[in-house]
Parts: structure tokens; sequence; C-alpha cells
């Protein structure tokens, strides 16, 4: 039986300093940024504990030596969000770690409440700023000129599943997802070649992959990434971190994207799928996915098929129909949820097919191509006019006044109310559930707090550490009561027996 | 999950896009407004220097 897919989505946002000089420092305008949140919104920074983090362990047993391990920049700005999130500036880039979710819906919530975080931000910093001075926030992973950062994913993994299966099976889902995942870019960023030519393509990220396996995230990315860091019991899972993805505005994409990603994982932990074709050359394939908007393309597999993104598509939501008659769907978030999520996938595959443009209301790079074309007509431009890369980038703008997903008429799935609650308060039904509890009722005493344990300074000599190496442990059925209760950190540690 | 649905925002006149029109020229028609209202709100958000905008947006890699 899968293990439960506990799910996180971590974002890099992109970020400009406007200023009158020109010159700009990102590292110090993401500090500024996660500082006016801290500053103005939290009533005491906790700083992030690193102890137990080695993003240079790789998932197939050994360490690469010609491969880069990412680096873990401890001096710079670093925080525990109450919601459970980690807050932080990694590689001259806000980024924004949600705390682990039990299924696709409050991981979109999370995904939400984590815009609203860089938009009070910006709005807190921009206030300490002189008049003609802006910080400027994107939620997206490219800015046109060769540049890209992330909006990772990560899914709990059962560790007895041989890391072969993974690739083999995950492989021809990631390379064709995007077609309704892709939040569209205009351009090309091929390695060495730049250029705006004529060019508008499904997915932010596509270009930037040279490889299908391996461990590095900044350099030679890979369809499959092997960093094995599980922040959880080593011995019983595996946590796998998925680099390849879209930041998305369209709240249906993320809740599909993260939806669906863990139902063919689960496949995987309980090895239900046997008939997964295999791509000749996915990395190549990616790319061409990426660019081919009319969808009409086919591919070579290894078996000498050629399919299509959608065939690829089709053959796992025939397998997930299936499975979850056999298998349920307790570990995904209950049936509920993940019929929804199969209904909406059967939806937009069946619409990609009959009636693309129908989708401009759920997907971010078909909105993009409706806007641009018309765009373009009424101004009478060429697809290299800079309005139209201004329109790539005022897309994905997290500023309300100026930000043009908002104006596109996007689907919603999730209220303003649990994105406000989610602001300020953990999940319920996870690990992070303890963490922001803890943060909110005990701030004083919490020294430090990472994915896998909390350390307190309850006035004793020696700090103590809480693990909380098992994701669904620590969720508000175990400790809601616990901790109305306890009066302090020391109380709390008593009870708890440690 | 369905009633949950909503628009994120809605254009000026698009609630009565929902429904649905009577001939094809007509939805048409009601495509073509809509997709203008929209073009005319994005006019007014546009950043003004465009060009400088996007020459100035330099990020560096990440992950």
């Amino acid at each position: 039986m899968a293990v439960h897919k506990i799910l996180g989505i971590e974002t890099e946002f992109g970020i400009l300093h406007q200023q009158s000089d020109g010159d700009s420092n990102p590292v110090a305008a993401s500090s500024m940024i996660i500082n006016a949140y801290v500053n103005g919104f939290l009533e005491r920074k906790v700083a992030w504990d690193f102890e137990g983090e080695h993003p240079g362990a790789d998932a197939r047993g050994f360490n690469e030596f010609d491969a880069l391990a990412p680096e873990i920049e401890t001096h710079l700005v670093n925080a525990v969000l109450t919601n459970g999130s980690r807050y932080y500036v990694d590689h001259a880039h806000p980024e924004l770690s949600g705390p682990e979710c039990s299924d696709a819906l409050q991981c979109l919530i999370y995904d939400r409440a984590s815009e609203e975080i860089l938009i009070r931000s910006m709005d807190v910093a921009n206030k300490l700023l002189p008049p003609n001075e802006e910080l400027i926030i994107h939620k997206n992973n490219s800015d046109g000129k060769g540049n890209s950062y992330g909006c990772h994913e990560n899914y709990l993994m059962d560790r007895k599943v041989p890391f072969g299966r993974i690739v083999s099976q995950i492989i021809p889902f990631f390379v064709s997802r995007q077609i309704f995942c892709g939040a569209g870019k205009i351009g090309s960023e091929l390695s060495g070649i730049t250029s705006t030519d004529g060019v508008f393509q499904i997915s932010q990220r596509a270009d930037f992959f040279e490889q299908e396996v391996g461990l590095e995230t900044t350099l030679k990315r890979p369809i499959v990434n092997t960093r094995d860091e599980p922040h959880a019991d080593s011995k019983k899972y595996r946590r796998l971190h998925v680099i390849i993805g879209d930041a998305n505005m369209s709240e249906t994409q993320t809740y599909l994207k993260v939806g669906l990603t863990a139902i063919v994982l689960a496949m995987i932990d309980d090895d239900y799928m046997s008939d997964i074709p295999e791509l000749a050359e996915p990395v190549r394939n990616l790319r061409e996915i990426s660019y081919d908007i009319d969808l009409e393309n086919v591919y070579l597999m290894k078996d000498g098929r050629r399919l299509s993104a959608l065939d690829l598509q089709w053959i796992y939501l025939e397998n997930a129909a299936r499975y979850i008659k056999v298998f349920g769907a307790d570990n995904l978030g209950g049936i509920e949820l993940v019929n929804d999520l199969i209904s909406r996938w059967e939806y937009v595959l069946t619409t990609l097919k009959t009636n693309p443009e129908a989708l401009s209301n759920e997907i971010d790079w078909i909105a993009k191509r409706r806007l641009y074309e018309g765009f373009k007509e009424r101004h009478q431009l060429d697809w290299n006019d800079p309005k139209l890369a201004a329109l790539d980038l005022q897309y994905h703008d997290l500023r309300p006044d100026k930000c043009l997903a908002l104006r596109m008429g996007l689907t919603t799935l999730v209220s303003e109310s649990e994105v406000t609650n989610a602001i300020s308060n953990p999940p319920l039904t996870t690990r992070a559930y303890f963490r922001g509890r803890c943060l909110q009722e005990f701030p004083e005493q919490v020294v430090a707090a990472n994915w896998d344990s909390m350390v307190f300074d309850t006035g004793s000599e020696a700090l103590r550490r809480v693990p909380t190496l098992e994701p669904l442990r620590g969720t508000a059925n175990h400790v809601a009561k616990l901790l109305d209760e306890c009066e302090d950190a020391g109380e709390l540690l008593r009870r708890l027996g440690n | 999950m369905a009633e949950r649905e909503q628009r994120r925002r809605q254009n000026k006149d698009s609630e009565e896009v929902d429904e649905v029109p009577s001939a094809p020229v007509e939805a048409g028609q009601e495509i073509k407004s809509e997709l203008d209202d929209l073009l005319d709100e994005i006019d007014g958000v546009l950043e003004t220097n465009a060009e400088e905008f996007v020459k100035n947006y330099v990020q560096k890699g990440g992950e």
C-alpha cells in the first residue's frame, strides 16, 4: 500500500529592485522583503535549524564527485512562519517553502497563502523605501535572458520502492504533463541561444533541462532530481524532490499538477502500472513538446511506437481510474477529492484535443496565448516586440494593481477565507501543525525549527530537541488538546515525555 | 469541489458569458467582445515603459 502522499511546494520568486541608479542587489532586496514580513507580522523571529540538512545525498546511493551539491547558505535571512512554512533567501531570490500538506487542495491553499505572504512583504517593504524606489515580486521561473529559478514540489515516497522504477515510470509523466501544467513563455532560452523570434512556448522551464537523472538543480538540470533528504525517518521514507514544474498563476493548474503527480507516485509505490512506455529521447522530447503549441507532434518510444503528449497522459489517466477502484484513495486525500482530480484531468485532456481555447480560464499558457494574440493584433505588433515581453512578465507580477493573471478571469478553487487562514495557521493534518502551533503558543521558547525537529529553550541547562520524523504525527488530532492545555514549552515537553 | 468553483476576477460584463448563446455567430461576437474588454483593461495597467522594464529584468539563476 502506498505511503500517504504528503506533499508541498517551494517557490523561488523573481525579484526586482527598481531605483533611480538602476543598480540593484538581489540578495539585499530578497533580505529586505523577508525582513519586512518577519518584523511586520511575526511576534518573534525563529531561525531555521540546519541540523539534518544534506542536500548532497543522492537517492541512487552515492555522491557523484562531479555533481555540484546545492550549497546551504546559513548566513542569510531564514525564518520559520506560524503556518509551518520556511521563508528565506535562496540564491538571490526570496523563497517560500510551504508546509507539509496531506492532499492537493490543501497544498493549493498554502500555495495561494505563499503568494499573499509575498504580497504583504512587498507592501511593508515598499513603505520603508524612499518614494522613488520599489521592490517588485514575480511568480515566474525565468527572466527571458537565460536565467531560471524554480518552483519545486516534494512528495513522500516509500523507501522500499526501487529508484529505477520511479525514474522509468515518472519521466514520461513529467515530460508530457506540461501540456496542462505549463505557465507559457514568449521566447526561447535554450543553452546559449536566447531569442524571442516568433516563439511562444508551453513551459517556462523546458529550455533549462539537460539530463534525465541527476543531483544538480542549478546546472545541467535533470528531469528526475536525485536529492535524497527525506526530512523524515529515512528507513521508511524518501522524499521525491521535483524540480521540473512551472510556477502557476492558475489555481486549477497547481491543483492538477500536485494532485495528479501524487496519484501517479502512489501507483509507482504500489507497482501498479505495467504499460508505461519509455520515451526514446526524453530531454529532447521535453523541449519539443513545449514548442508544439498545437499539440500535433508524436514522439518515438523505446518500443518503437510513436505517441503524443496527450496519448501518454491518457495512459496514466486510464491507469489511475482503475487504480483507485482497487486501492482506494485514503492515502491521497480521500475518494471525493481524487474523483474530482481525475474528472478534471479527463476534461482537460479531452478539451486540449477538441477545443483548447475553452481552457483559457484554466490554463496559464492558453490564457496567455489568447491575450498575446489579441494584443498583437490590436496594436499591430511582431512577436519580437518588447511590449509582448513586458506582458509576459507582467502576467506573473504579484502587485495586485499590475498582475495580468488576476485580470484573465481564471477559475478559482479556494476561498479568500481559506487563504487568509492559511497565511498564519498551519495545516491541521500533518506535523506542520505541531510546528506552527508551537510557534504561535511559545514563540519565546522555540530556539529553532526545521522540517523534522524543533529545538526548545525551557530555561533548563540544555536546549531540548523534539524530533518530528513522522510527517503524519503531530496533527491537530494528536496534539491540539495537549497544546491547548500547556502553559509553556516546559510543560509541553514534560507531558510529551521528552 | 464543483460548487467551490468561481472566477478569480470577472471582467465587467462577463456574468452573461456563462449563459449558453443561442447561435454560433452571437457566441463568436460575445467571445470577441469579452476579449476586447480584457484588452481595454490590460492597456490600462501595462507598464508605461515596457522596453526599459524588460531590459532591466535580470535575475540570478536559482535553486
